[in-house]
């Protein structure tokens, strides 16, 4: 599923006006990471992820992607709307009755592309973790990738997860860290300091690579190429992305304030207008 | 006529003894079934599948969360898991974990619990939970099994793997009377054990047992009942308990387990609705246990045969 990098820009920026066009429609949601993650999401569907349609639950012989900070389901669901998983249109019922986009990805109504709810933080890196080594065991090359928040990283599950996946040679699975330092009382370092994030993770054992502009599309898959190419070597390996909260729209970006937050009309044309581009709303 | 009285009682065994025979029975039938545990291979009795599956099993050391989590991973691509740890690491410690990426996920995960309640004994309270079967109970979806004996508990583990969707499966640590040897096993059919017309005894777990011996005793005292072993609490096989209290009109539960939330309030609030029946409950009543030895601590805190025979005679009186 590859497509070419203005194609992916393009899609990049469709995602975004989605992003604030579903949470505008629903006055709820999370916009700010969403669009700090909107361009992982494209390179990682758009050029990277071997997925097949009609999606299917168990994913064999084909790449699967955990979602752990769940609360940034806008992006996601635009990606995989736009990635052919289930149309367009329904974007429009994000978070209102009888949807299957639920405030926090859910399998429970059985939206396409989504294997596992997520939303209480720190549970999707041990999903991932079981997922590849469920590939390992049943000898399917295809590879795990999951996303993780960093203010999530406070919650003490995922450290659990991570010396089970340095411990079990977790070698097929590229776990990435939305590193935008921020989270819902401020930044992390005032609400609970990570401290020295790459030394944490390589002291469990991980392969660490550094991503310093998550915003910057083509090093997104340059990075996550470089991921791919040091699999298979006895570690997992964790790709720490710096990317700004809010991206895309400036009222919006380096503060916690948007996290969670949605647009009121004003500021959503506002919004539109600095992502004037679009392959088509919903 | 059934009757108590054609139970062959075969020595003692810990129900966790067939829980370690059963996952091993079951694994040789069905390749998808892995198992993991929580730094208690030797207490879960899984030493047996690590030997004959070393690669489908998985040590993910003290971290229950973690092990939950990667259960529900394991199972997306048809991969069976069989989680094991003691009974509160498996739920109270762990509740989010499967309420979020198990229940509401819909995961083929089961959840496989030792050394429940207060017969795990000397260890005390911080390890003897009695809110398991309740907070198990309450999740959607969630199958809860409570076998009576080792056979039992060996049956229910191979049976399990047959339910797509996650199931609590809850057993424990003393050597306890088998007895249901020679007794056919259905996952969601109540056991009718022995038949009688003035009350209905309802169990489940070790207090069945419990329920046998009080039953002589009281027939030596004129009254005879009915005993139901519900080791499926959930889904409750409610024809067999309405068939049984329609006829006696008078209801005892037994559980090792807190009153609040457990089989008894289950069967009570399917009474009110369908049948309004005099009920006594022999649980704990909201507190915690203590270190001791099992059966000291069954007598201790009402769970003991006499506590069966004296909450009998009151349910008995009442309907009178």
């Amino acid at each position: 599923m590859k497509k070419d990098i203005e194609a992916l820009r393009a899609m990049a920026n469709q995602v975004r006006r989605d992003i604030v066009r579903m949470v505008y429609q629903c006055q709820s949601g999370h916009p700010g990471g969403s669009l700090g993650c909107t361009d992982f999401f494209v390179a990682l569907y758009g050029s990277q992820l071997n997925y097949k349609l009609p999606f299917s639950m168990e994913g064999k012989e084909e790449d699967l992607f955990f979602l752990s900070n769940g609360h940034i389901s806008p992006v996601w669901y635009s990606v995989l709307s736009r990635s052919g998983f289930f149309p367009t249109e329904e974007l429009k019922t994000f978070r209102k009755l009888n949807s299957r986009l639920q405030g926090h990805p859910a399998t429970h109504e059985g939206l396409p592309g989504i294997r596992v709810a997520s939303g209480s933080l720190g549970q999707g890196l041990s999903v991932a973790v079981g997922a590849a080594l469920a590939k390992k065991l049943e000898h399917d090359s295809a590879l795990v990738y999951a996303l993780t928040g960093d203010g999530e990283l406070d919650e003490g599950q995922n450290w659990e997860a991570i010396m089970s996946a340095a411990h079990h040679k977790v070698d097929n699975l590229i776990v990435t860290v939305d590193w935008n330092g921020q989270q819902i009382d401020g930044p992390t370092e005032k609400i609970m300091d990570l401290g020295d994030l790459p030394a944490k993770w390589n002291s469990f054992g991980w392969e660490v690579l550094i991503l310093e502009n998550g915003n910057d599309l083509e090093l997104v898959i340059d990075t996550l190429e470089l991921a791919k190419s040091r699999l298979h070597q006895g570690k997992p390996i964790v790709i720490l992305m710096k990317t700004i909260m809010g991206y895309g729209v400036d009222f919006m970006m380096h503060s916690h304030k948007w996290h969670g937050v949605a647009p009121n009309e004003e500021q959503c044309n506002t919004a539109l207008n600095q992502l004037k581009e679009t392959l088509g709303d919903f | 006529m059934i009757s108590i009285n054609d139970l062959v009682v075969q020595g003692k065994k810990a129900t966790r003894d067939g829980f370690g025979v059963g996952l091993t029975e079951a694994a040789k039938m069905n390749p998808k079934i892995v198992a993991l545990t929580a730094d208690l291979l030797g207490s879960l009795k899984m030493d047996e599948f690590k030997k004959e599956f070393p690669e489908r099993f998985f040590q993910m050391g003290i971290a229950e969360a973690n092990m939950m989590g990667v259960a529900a991973g394991m199972s997306i691509s048809g991969l069976i898991p069989y989680t094991g740890t003691f009974a509160n690491f498996s739920t109270g410690r762990v509740y989010d974990q499967i309420r979020q990426s198990i229940a509401y996920s819909h995961k083929n995960v089961k959840i496989c619990a030792s050394h429940a309640g207060l017969t795990l004994g000397e260890d005390g309270a911080t390890h003897q939970i009695l809110e398991d079967i309740g907070m198990m109970r309450m999740l959607p979806g969630m199958m809860v099994v409570v076998p009576c004996d080792a056979h039992q508990t060996k049956l229910a583990t191979m049976a399990i793997a047959h339910h797509h969707g996650p199931v609590y499966l809850r057993f424990g640590r003393p050597a306890w009377p088998v007895f249901t040897e020679s007794l056919p096993f259905e996952i969601g059919k109540a056991q009718l054990l022995n038949e009688g017309s003035d009350i209905s005894l309802i169990a489940t777990g070790h207090m069945v047992w419990n329920c046998v011996e009080a039953i002589k005793i009281l027939a030596q005292e004129g009254i005879t009942c009915d005993l139901l072993n519900i080791h499926t609490i959930k889904p409750l096989d409610e024809e067999a308990v309405i068939k049984s209290v329609s006829k006696t009109n008078c209801v005892v539960t037994a559980e090792e387990h807190q009153i609040n939330g457990g089989l008894g309030d289950m069967i009570a609030g399917l009474l009110s609705r369908h049948h309004p029946t005099v009920q006594e409950f022999v649980a704990v009543c909201d507190s915690f246990g203590e270190s001791g030895k099992p059966d000291e601590l069954l007598i201790k805190y009402g769970l003991g045969v006499a506590d069966i025979v004296k909450g009998a005679k009151k349910a008995w009186s009442r309907k009178k």
